[in-house]
């Protein structure tokens, strides 16, 4: 099973876990309905339509509201380094959480605690809480986008703010930043890169490029990323490999951007629509 | 400029400030850091929003960078406003310097600007905010929620409800926005 871990915008949001669900436009959630705008409510919308599509069922969330002041974070972070040796999850899918060293070093040594360690994957704060805390090759895959990459590169960054400006500008140079971050062991096991080309890479190099269809707008659209690496979430529970399913869900993710027709102001929720039509697509060719 | 204050800097140059006469704010999070630094600023005093150095980061901090010989009357100062740092240090080592080049992408009727991670996209006729994308901190869907889907005007300053190094990027591409686009 797939456990998505991470935060909604609201404040004093309670701390929730339990199979997540969609009804209509919304997530339910141990009986709490929540707007799937972007963020880690959009991850687990895109896990769930792909994971229905390819007839798996249930989606785990462990949820907490936070707005921004890391109160609800830590929270979670608590709760987790707590409790997580009791669960047993295939995958874990760690998100939107106030970045903190120290706490995600304690949810580490909890996964250390589980009976079977789960695939890790984490993409947004608590990616960069990992690389920070010098962890990056315990994940088995980051999802940055390239933005997030040039940081992942940076060495001396501690946040995708403090990158600095002769990185942040390789844009078009994807392949070099991946090797500088494979270099200062900043990367997970694998890569998952979105951008104008999406890349697939590990420490030999890059396994793929995925750059069609192309949609310039994606890159405007707030939650693209986090449709990405809720499909390959799911795609890697579903059982695929990891480089299979990171290149699937490069292609879903374009694909579902493309049938959506959009523009600059496109709001999620219709990408994450198309993507059981995707799927159904991609199975066909 | 004064007539005898401009002849003493062309004779002396003007006063260098060295590393060792600044010192640092450290906030409990960074909406405390926003919020200090624009009380600070409206008093006219020069101050530098920075990162933290190594030995007192934990992920997502800012810190304000100030003239170590002003620290009584800001401290006072923050003291009416009820914000008091955490701690003062002085500053020993070079800090990191947040990110201050901003990259622009025109759509035709859709202007996008990116501050770091975070990216903030306008419909240039209607002057409403259409989407913000990017970022990884947990204020980034909460500054969306906000602020999407309301002009430019009307919406909520980042600097305001922002509370993360992202919601500070963010901050730092609506104010490129509106220098672009109202100015």
């Amino acid at each position: 099973m797939l456990a998505v871990v991470g935060t909604v915008p609201i404040k004093d949001f309670p701390l929730i876990s339990g199979d997540a669900t969609l009804n209509d436009d919304c997530l339910i959630v141990e009986g709490h309905r929540i707007t799937i705008n972007r963020g880690t409510p959009a991850l687990i919308a895109a896990s769930i339509k792909t994971a229905l599509s390819r007839g798996d069922d249930k989606i785990y969330a462990l949820l907490v509201g936070d707005i921004g002041l890391g109160d609800g974070s830590r929270t979670l972070y608590r709760y987790l380094s707590e409790n997580l040796p009791s669960y047993d999850f295939d995958v874990m899918a760690f998100h939107y959480l106030q970045p903190d060293s120290d706490w995600h070093n304690k949810v580490l040594f909890a996964v250390d605690e589980m009976k079977k360690r789960p695939f890790l994957i984490a993409d947004a704060g608590f990616m960069y809480a990992a690389k920070m805390s010098g962890q990056s090759p315990e994940y088995d895959l980051f999802t940055p986008d390239a933005g997030e990459l040039a940081f992942l590169a940076d060495e001396e960054a501690p946040h995708p703010f403090y990158t600095r400006g002769f990185i942040l500008h390789e844009d078009n140079n994807a392949p070099d930043l991946i090797s500088r971050a494979y270099k200062y062991d900043n990367a997970a096991k694998y890569l998952l890169v979105k951008g104008k080309t999406d890349y697939i890479a590990n420490k030999k190099g890059i396994i793929s490029q995925v750059d069609n269809p192309s949609e310039e707008a994606m890159e405007a659209i707030g939650g693209t990323g986090d449709t990405l690496t809720g499909i390959v979430s799911a795609l890697i529970a579903s059982g695929m490999d990891i480089p299979d399913a990171a290149i699937m869900a490069a292609k879903v993710n374009r694909l579902a951007g493309h049938l959506a027709k959009p523009d600059p102001s496109t709001q999620i929720m219709s990408i994450v629509e198309k993507i059981p039509e995707a799927l159904f697509e991609m199975a066909k060719r | 400029m004064g007539i005898l204050k401009a002849l003493r800097e062309k004779i002396s140059g003007p006063k260098k400030i060295l590393k060792n006469d600044l010192g640092l704010f450290v906030f409990e999070n960074t909406s405390e850091v926003i919020r200090a630094e624009k009380i600070i600023k409206k008093k006219g005093w020069k101050i530098r929003v920075m990162g933290p150095p190594p030995e007192i980061r934990r992920g997502c901090d800012l810190v304000i960078e100030f003239p170590l010989i002003e620290e009584l009357n800001i401290l006072r100062l923050l003291h009416d406003e009820r914000l008091t740092p955490l701690e003062v240090v002085p500053v020993n080592s070079p800090l990191l310097k947040p990110v201050d080049l901003f990259q622009t992408k025109d759509f035709g009727r859709y202007l996008m600007i990116r501050a770091a991670n975070m990216k903030l996209t306008l419909d240039k006729e209607t002057l409403v905010i259409v989407n913000i994308s990017g970022g990884g901190c947990p204020d980034v869907p909460f500054l969306a929620q906000e602020m999407v889907g309301k002009t430019i005007k009307d919406a909520p300053d980042p600097e305001d409800i922002g509370h993360t190094l992202c919601g500070y990027a963010l901050k730092l591409a609506y104010e490129e926005m509106i220098k672009q686009c109202l100015q």
